[in-house]
């Protein structure tokens, strides 16, 4: 996704040259399509995140469009007072990119991870919120989004091989994308870990369950008509994300199932506990907090047995 | 009221009469950059429009001292008696901290440690658009408690920053003590000079020297500059000054009066 995000932001920039990247020393055989050809308007600020995002703010007021860029936590966690006080009180447009949502730096540990960035910033309704599938979907979201006049974050996974099946990198802002015409479980995912939902709903095929995934990536606006429409037609539905099951997804869904009134089951999967210093790949995370598509399987399988009963 | 009118008198009584009115504290902070605000105002910043997008820019980082601003923006005309008595108001933008809403200002401010940043970024996107416009920057001395100074203060000097101008409000004093008691911050021009930034100390209360000091900045120079402004604490009360209540106290009625009196003998 980032190579695909940066590429599509160099050709942005060709364009219009309000466009500025600004990097805390991070992005490494990624950003040197935009940097090789935009040497003016690409500056690494260095190690300083709360900086960075003080700089796009006073650059913002000038009338540029400065894109920031990190590892999630860095690029949310550490300034995001100044995301706050800045870019979104002030209503200026600055973009934060955010790489590697959920556990994608795996052995680098937590310390790495974005387990609660969409839920620190869905507290915030003035900032756009986009969480892209795969790297078809991280281009058109960009391309959709650039120049909105208000700030967006841009949660971005690193593979740029893998696309998800059907999805053909649909994005509108404030609505899901569905795939599959399934009637026994509804999947609600964003992010880069809707290929391991894909894998999932196949091996659930298999076992006769038939699923409909729908992909959340305009976390805000949210498409809260489409989350209640396609939640009509289930009694049960299953979030998955790639972040702890507060704040993110799974409580978008809740949300819309208690204020609508909803009569569907929910059963939220995600990171629930705290990690406890043990790390490994992403794949082997997944499986140890139950997000790899054979334990979301397992879980999606108990789920309607418990619907039965 | 014209721009000559933008004097220490005028500043002072604005804050004293608005900060009674109102019935709220931030006296000491305020009082403690009127001067430093009217070097700016009267003959500093080159604003002939606060529209205008080729404006110097002004970023008030200590933002609780806002009152002080608001009285020049007044004294500018920028905005009306009107809107000047609704400081503190339930409805107004006029808050203890300024609301880039109100016309005049540039950027919110608040949280300590953040003016300075955007203020760079300010400074940063006039390079790039190759304007000549400057910026200025007002922190306090205990603000650089803050990590995030640093940040900027290296990035300007790292990327040559001379547009950006700097003044701290060296009081000697924070929210509850004095900087030498809560965490030390003297050898405060050592401390820029050693980022790569122009430093220049000067008394801040004396008009003319600031705006002589700061005219003579050279803004191709390849280096930032900071004024470092030796001021009091509650300048201009006597009973304010160097007292760290005053950080928070509003006035009583006699206290009021006391105030008015020692501002009057000054006009």
């Amino acid at each position: 996704m980032r190579g695909a995000f940066i590429r599509t932001l160099a050709e942005l920039a060709e364009c219009d040259s309000r466009i500025v990247l600004l990097t805390g020393d991070l992005g490494y055989a990624v950003l040197e399509p935009f940097s090789d050809k935009f040497q003016d308007r690409f500056i690494n600020v260095g190690v300083a995140e709360q900086n960075m995002v003080g700089l796009a703010t006073g650059l913002a007021e000038a009338g540029l469009i400065p894109f920031v860029y990190s590892i999630v936590p860095f690029a949310v966690l550490r300034p995001f007072e100044f995301i706050r006080n800045g870019p979104i009180l002030h209503q200026f447009p600055v973009r934060i990119v955010g790489i590697g949502g959920g556990m994608e730096y795996g052995s680098n540990g937590v310390s790495h991870y974005g387990l609660e960035d969409i839920g620190v910033l869905r507290t915030q309704p003035g900032i756009t919120l986009i969480a892209p599938a795969d790297y078809e979907q991280a281009r058109s979201s960009l391309l959709a989004t650039w120049d909105l006049p208000c700030p967006v974050y841009y949660r971005l996974g690193k593979d740029d091989k893998n696309v998800v099946p059907g999805l053909s990198g649909r994005f509108e802002l404030g609505r899901a994308q569905f795939i599959g015409e399934g009637t026994d479980i509804l999947i609600i995912t964003m992010g880069s870990i809707a290929s391991e939902v894909a894998s999932t709903i196949e091996i659930l095929y298999t076992q006769g369950i038939s699923c409909t995934m729908m992909i959340i990536a305009s976390m805000n606006p949210p498409p809260v008509d489409d989350i209640e429409e396609a939640l009509a037609q289930f009694r049960l539905a299953l979030t998955v994300e790639a972040h702890y099951i507060i704040g993110g997804v799974g409580s978008l869904v809740s949300e819309v199932i208690a204020e609508r009134g909803l009569p569907c089951r929910l059963v939220r999967c995600g990171v629930k506990v705290t990690p406890n210093g043990i790390t490994g790949s992403q794949e082997y995370m997944y499986r140890a907090y139950g997000l790899s598509a054979e334990m979301l399987t397992m879980t999606a399988i108990q789920a309607i047995r418990e619907l039965k009963c | 009221m014209r721009e000559e009118n933008i004097s220490s008198y005028h500043i002072r009584k604005i804050i004293l009469d608005q900060a009674k009115r109102a019935n709220v504290g931030h006296i000491g902070s305020a009082l403690s950059i009127a001067d430093i605000v009217v070097a700016l105002y009267a003959n500093v910043l080159n604003v002939p429009d606060p529209c205008d997008s080729d404006r110097d820019r002004f970023v008030l980082s200590k933002g609780h001292a806002a009152l002080a601003v608001y009285a020049a923006l007044f004294l500018k005309g920028w905005i009306t008696e009107e809107s000047l008595n609704t400081y503190c108001e339930d409805g107004s933008v006029l808050g203890v901290h300024p609301e880039h809403l109100l016309k005049g200002i540039d950027f919110s401010t608040g949280s300590l440690g953040h003016g300075l940043l955007m203020g760079t970024g300010a400074a940063l996107a006039a390079h790039l658009e190759r304007s000549s416009r400057r910026t200025f920057v007002l922190i306090s001395d205990a603000e650089c408690n803050e990590g995030s100074i640093w940040e900027a203060v290296m990035f300007a000097a790292h990327h040559r920053l001379s547009n950006l101008i700097t003044i701290v409000d060296l009081n000697g004093q924070q929210a509850l003590g004095y900087t030498r008691q809560v965490l030390n911050m003297s050898s405060m021009a050592e401390r820029w000079k050693a980022f790569g930034w122009n430093v220049k100390d000067v008394d801040g209360h004396n008009v003319s020297q600031m705006i002589d000091t700061m005219a003579n900045f050279d803004t191709k120079s390849g280096s930032p500059h900071i004024l470092i402004a030796h001021t009091v604490f509650g300048k201009g009360v006597s009973y304010m000054e160097n007292q760290i209540k005053w950080h928070y106290l509003p006035m009583s009625d006699a206290e009021y009066q006391q105030a008015v009196n020692e501002i009057e003998a000054t006009k």
